[in-house]
């Protein structure tokens, strides 16, 4: 359990003095598949650069199994880094690579040769152990990669976006196999990520951080279903964004008044008092309708084939902005839509997600 | 539309970069031809012979200064290229620390400070030592030699060093390697060349000395640049030639090898 409490991150000094990491508290549980989401530059690297003990917090303190890390140089943390650029060692072997961390902590030769082979059949690299690290390509290097910083069994295995070198085929092969992995080992895993679609696919939970700061953690449902601000809701996803009036809540059902007038249901958490707010919807809870059938109004702007799905995009009348609808592509869709119809958008039974500003 | 400037389409060009070979390669040219003249004079052809070479093979000086030679350069590089290895790692491996800047130049001190000045300085200094401890021997010419040297086996293993992968370092040190072991797993390992090749060019360099050798030796401890300057002002036969021709072949060699292994797995 790695344990993160009020940890703060400031880089350089005075005028030039940056904040990286803002307060950021997070608990990750054992054998959890966690992975940090968030723009680039919003301080993710820097927060598992300070579990593995390349950088130190400015304030605040991470705990491992209850011991505070802090003073521990990384060869003393039971903590193994898959790092971006695979950092392979280039003049050992693939196997002697998978074994270097077993060496330096004084195992003996045929326990290390043993393991060596296990690792290397876990990622199926069994056939290349003998190969130099440049004769490989760059998915096997990311193997190696996982299979050196698996090979010491550490007790969190920390992986900063260890598949976005890979084409889109590879990737989504790495990870199923990097979930198989940490089914099969039972190790803590801290994946790294700026991609928000690998994120949802493969994680336990998701911290979603902007800015130096957490914003949401939760499942990857909860993250997608119930974003807890706008930032979130427009990282994860598409979103359409509407203004309204939240006039009634009963539990975690809100009444909204649209600018149409129209009154619809929708799904709120905290603050229930009526005023202001916006409405979150996805571009698949929506529906194209006939104009007098919509809870908004507006002419179609664009219809973008997809292969699997088709795009709407409708110029609303209430307000500025464009809405976008997905329509899955079947072959009993209904009626064909073209640029320049008048048509109504269909708000589902939960039309969405409150937001407060 | 302008043809961009382009300097090899000059008129002349051609004219003044021929002049500028002959004048760098035709005198020593013509010394490696003289080395092998039959007769006595170093630039009279009276044919060939490799008579100045079996000379300078069997003469007794020659032999010594050789020896001298090449046992201050072993020692000076080996003092240079570990000190320079330091140097090196303090000034890239380490956070950026007050005065960096400074060691840095420093390092690089007998780069910019007149040889002529180094050598006065030193032949004060060691005289001092001299009076103070009554030795006299090859010490203070490999000490003198280390210092000057210095700079020429630090700046290759500098550039390696800057070019290494960090993250190598912090993968080694992620799979428990203390600094100690991850310097000699993986820093070494993959520092070599540059260790090597700053080692060669520090010989080269000690090999060749005269300015700072002429002051700080003391009597009898002359080396081949020496002994050949003093040759020069008595009577100048083609052996001058023979022993420059040698010398040059050995330059050449290690420093086409520098060139070679700085290369190395780049
Ligand atoms: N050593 C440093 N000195 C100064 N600023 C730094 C340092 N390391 C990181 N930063 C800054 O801290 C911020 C966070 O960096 P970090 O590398 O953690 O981002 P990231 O979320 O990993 O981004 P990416 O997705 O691009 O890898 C960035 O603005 C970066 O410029
Ligand atoms: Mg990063």
């Amino acid at each position: 359990m790695i344990d993160i409490r009020e940890v703060t991150k400031v880089f350089g000094a005075g005028s030039d003095a940056f904040r990286a990491l803002d307060r950021v508290s997070v608990t990750i549980r054992q054998n959890e598949f966690f992975t940090l989401l968030g723009p680039s530059g919003c301080g993710k690297t820097t927060l598992l650069r300070m579990i593995a003990g390349f950088e130190g917090p400015t304030e605040g303190t991470i705990l491992l199994d209850g011991d505070d890390l802090a003073g521990k140089p990384p060869y003393e943390r039971p903590v193994n880094t898959v790092f971006q650029s695979y950092a392979l060692f280039p003049h050992m072997s693939v196997a002697e690579n998978v074994g270097f961390g077993l060496r330096m902590l004084g195992r003996p030769k045929d326990e290390i040769a043993a393991t060596v082979r296990e690792m290397l059949a876990l990622v199926r690299m069994s056939e290349l152990a003998e190969r130099q690290t440049a004769q490989i390509s760059g998915g096997q290097q990311q193997r190696v990669a996982l299979a050196r910083a698996l090979a010491p069994r550490p007790k969190v295995l920390l992986l900063d976006e260890p598949l976005s070198a890979l084409d889109f085929k590879l990737r989504k092969e790495m990870q199923l196999e990097l979930k198989r992995l940490q089914n099969e080992t039972g190790i803590t895993f801290v994946f790294v990520t700026h991609d928000q679609e690998e994120a949802l696919t493969m994680s336990d939970r998701i911290a979603v951080m902007n800015a130096g700061r957490i914003r949401q953690i939760g499942v990857p449902r909860e993250i997608y279903d119930h974003p807890a601000d706008r930032f979130v809701a427009d990282f994860i996803g598409d979103t359409n964004f509407l203004s309204a009036e939240l006039t009634a809540r009963t539990g975690d059902t809100a009444t909204l008044r649209l600018p149409s007038g129209r009154t619809v249901e929708a799904r709120a958490q905290g603050d229930g008092t009526p005023g202001k707010v916006t409405l979150a919807v996805r571009p698949e809870h929506a529906e194209l309708a006939p104009p007098e059938e919509g809870a908004l109004t507006g002419t179609l702007t664009e219809v973008v084939y997809s292969g699997t799905d088709t795009h709407y995009h409708v110029a609303l009348d209430q307000e500025a902005g464009l809405f976008v609808l997905r329509r899955q592509n079947r072959p009993d869709a209904g009626p064909a839509h073209q640029r320049g119809d008048r048509v109504g958008i269909r708000l589902g039974a939960v039309a969405g997600q409150v937001l407060r500003d | 539309m302008a043809r961009p400037f382009e300097v090899t389409r000059q008129p002349g060009f051609s004219a003044i970069a021929i002049a500028c070979f002959v004048l760098l390669y035709l005198p020593i040219v013509l010394l490696v031809i003289y080395s092998f003249n039959a007769g006595e004079s170093i630039s009279q052809w009276e044919g060939f012979s490799l008579r100045w070479y079996a000379s300078a093979w069997e003469n007794e000086q020659i032999q010594a200064a050789t020896i001298r030679s090449v046992v201050i350069a072993t020692g000076a590089s080996l003092i240079a290229t570990s000190a320079a290895v330091l140097a090196a790692l303090a000034t890239t491996r380490t956070a950026p620390w007050r005065g960096r800047t400074i060691v840095f130049a420093l390092v690089n001190q007998p780069l910019m400070v007149p040889e002529i000045v180094t050598a006065v300085a030193l032949l004060i200094f060691f005289s001092m030592i001299k009076v103070a401890t009554g030795y006299t021997g090859l010490w203070y010419l490999i000490l003198a030699h280390a210092a000057f040297c210095i700079p020429f086996a630090y700046m290759p293993v500098r550039a390696r060093l800057q070019g290494m992968d960090l993250s190598l370092e912090q993968a080694g040190a992620d799979l428990y390697g203390t600094p100690v072991k991850v310097f000699r797993h993986i820093t070494l390992p993959q520092l070599w060349p540059g260790i090597l090749a700053g080692a060669m060019l520090a010989f080269v360099i000690s090999l060749d000395d005269v300015v700072i050798t002429e002051f700080v030796k003391s009597a009898g401890q002359d080396t081949l640049p020496t002994y050949m300057l003093g040759q020069i002002r008595r009577t100048i036969t083609p052996e001058i030639n023979a022993i420059s021709t040698a010398l040059l072949a050995v330059s050449i060699l290690l420093v086409t090898a520098f060139f070679f292994i700085s290369r190395t797995r780049k």
